[in-house]
């Protein structure tokens, strides 16, 4: 199918990836040669045949609900990129 | 020096620990500046680490806990996780020492030749000007320059085979669920495995010895009995069913790198194995599955970086509210690859889109795997080539993503199939560049890949050829 500029700049809005008009160019080009090799998979009939979304024979994994001990609180925090106390500080969200 | 040379010479006490690590760190200064192999030198290597036995060198998605670990992206700059993947504590506990420098890589694993590592690309110690394959390029790297004893790799795609077949050294994915995957930053997480890179197939046995393992960290890790790998290492394969798939020997491969896979082939049937043409049929069909599905799993696992709890957080003015702090982190954190996927991915699984794509692609993920379910009900293993080509120049594939992304073509399917696969030295170009043999065995059948490398390897040179570093 044919992927046009718009296209993309909805799934990179869906992303959330800013885009620079140039790169929107660029990326429109190499995802419609992407896209047009993938639609090689229309060539298969499809119908009768079950998605394989996993490998391997397993269906819910359940565990006890112990309590365990969870990281270090500190430990963790010190790679945020803003704080404050135990907190991570993030632009306003309401108005 | 593999590691079981050096476990010889320490039980001899020949050596100390603090001779191997400081050896190894003296060839690390020498030779990097020239291969590149490892990330973020200048600020490690400082520290002596824990002298207590073999050292082992990590690529930059697996968590070493207070060692940056950033998958070679500048939006996870300056993360330091605070505990230890799994396969770490399990290195730990067998008293390796695990290198406080990472290996390079393409970012998030997205590549097959390291060029998209934020850091730059590392190089082929047998060309320095070709690339050394990838993702896990800079542990392959190391190993064949002789910066590592041995490495850790991930493959998603054929991450750690095809830098192994580039760089002449030996490179295994297991079979899904066979090792941990915690502590793994996630690319594509029905694909991913950890996996070693070692200089030989005894070495490469005795670390999945080390890394395997049912863990309840990881949901997808499998309860199975882990057998003892080095009990694969036998030399014999008379009788041994091998299925050499027709798929794999089509045009568009080196012409040089059909013969020598051939002549490797012939090898494998003078040692006695029982050797016949098999299909795959749905072959050609699996990079564009992968394409799919690994985009759209990443689309999802990177989410999370999003400038709040870890990593780079974008300083634009714009930044007023948090979905505007979001995209300009992303848009300005994430390299050119990274963002091609993940938007690849959003798009294949967006309203609309997930029959025509996804949907569809996971349906043919099925015709695969029933693929190799055929051909494993009558042979032992698949002998193909592991990559179509030798190492290529850095800068030749880059500004053409698809025809990188075909670089993978021979690896990618036993991913999708879940099945375990392993990577051997097996010849050079004429240019000495070396080729990479892939062996291929039904899940949880590891025992099949060492015995039938092993074999290949005891009665063949390769493994001992070593590159001259200029």
């Amino acid at each position: 199918m044919a992927i046009d500029k718009e296209t993309v700049k909805y799934a990179a809005k869906l992303a959330r990836i800013e885009l620079k008009p140039k790169e929107l160019e660029k990326l429109s080009l190499q995802l419609q040669d992407t896209l047009d090799f993938i639609d090689q998979l229309k060539k298969l009939d499809i119908k009768e045949i079950n998605p394989t979304s996993h490998i391997l024979p397993m269906n819910n994994v359940f565990r006890e609900d112990k309590i365990k001990d969870s990281l270090p609180i500190k430990k963790v925090l010190d790679n945020a990129p803003a704080l404050e106390r135990n907190f991570f500080v993030v632009p306003k969200v309401i108005e | 020096m593999t590691a079981h040379e050096l476990f010889d010479k320490l039980n001899r006490k020949e050596i100390s620990p603090r001779d191997i690590i400081t050896s190894l760190q003296d060839r690390i200064r020498q030779i990097d500046p020239k291969v590149k192999a490892y990330v973020r030198l200048s600020d490690s290597l400082h520290q002596t680490p824990i002298l207590s036995g073999i050292p082992i060198s990590i690529k930059d998605n697996i968590c070493t806990e207070g060692y940056n670990t950033e998958c070679c992206s500048k939006i996870l700059a300056g993360f330091k996780p605070p505990y230890d993947a799994t396969v770490i504590t399990k290195l730990k506990e067998a008293g390796a020492t695990v290198l406080d420098v990472k290996t390079n890589m393409d970012e998030f694993a997205f590549g097959s030749s390291t060029e998209n590592s934020c850091f730059g690309p590392s190089r082929n110690p047998w060309n320095l000007e070709c690339v050394p394959g990838g993702s896990s390029g800079g542990s392959a790297a190391a190993v064949a320059a002789d910066e590592a004893i041995w490495a850790l790799g991930s493959d998603t795609g054929g991450s750690i085979r095809q830098p192994a077949s580039f760089c002449g050294v030996v490179g295994l994915k297991p079979t899904y669920g066979r090792v941990s995957r915690y502590g793994l930053i996630a690319f594509a997480s029905s694909l991913d495995q950890i996996g070693p890179i070692t200089k030989d197939v005894r070495d490469c046995a005795i670390l999945m010895n080390i890394i395997s393992g049912f863990d309840a960290h990881d949901s997808t890790s499998v309860d199975l009995k882990v057998p003892d790998y080095t009990k694969g290492l036998v030399n014999d394969i008379k009788g041994i069913k091998i299925g050499i798939p027709k798929e794999y020997f089509v045009e568009g491969m080196d012409a040089e790198v059909k013969t020598i896979v051939q002549e490797a082939v012939h090898k494998l049937k003078d040692l006695g194995a029982d050797l016949k043409e098999v299909t795959l049929p749905h072959t050609e069909y699996a990079v564009s599955v992968y394409y799919i599905v690994a985009t759209a799993e990443a689309s999802s696992n990177l989410s999370r970086f999003d400038g709040v709890q870890y990593g780079f957080r974008a300083k634009s003015a714009k930044s007023k509210n948090l979905i505007d702090m979001y995209e300009s982190t992303r848009g300005n954190g994430f390299g050119e690859e990274a963002k091609r996927r993940i938007i690849l991915g959003t798009f294949a699984l967006s309203h609309g889109y997930y029959d025509a794509y996804y949907l569809r692609a996971l349906k043919v993920r099925t015709l695969i795997k029933e693929d190799f379910d055929k051909v494993f009900k009558d042979f032992d293993c698949i002998v193909t080539p592991t990559s179509p080509t030798p190492a290529f120049k850095i800068g030749e594939k880059i500004k053409d993503p698809l025809k990188m992304y075909l670089s993978d073509i021979y690896t990618i399917s036993a991913n999708l199939a879940g099945i375990p696969a392993i990577s051997i030295p097996c010849g050079f170009t004429k240019k000495r560049l070396p080729v990479g043999l892939q062996i291929l065995a039904k899940a949880f059948n590891e025992e099949m890949l060492f015995r039938a490398a092993y074999t290949y390897e005891q009665n063949t040179p390769w493994h001992l050829e070593k590159p001259k570093i200029e």
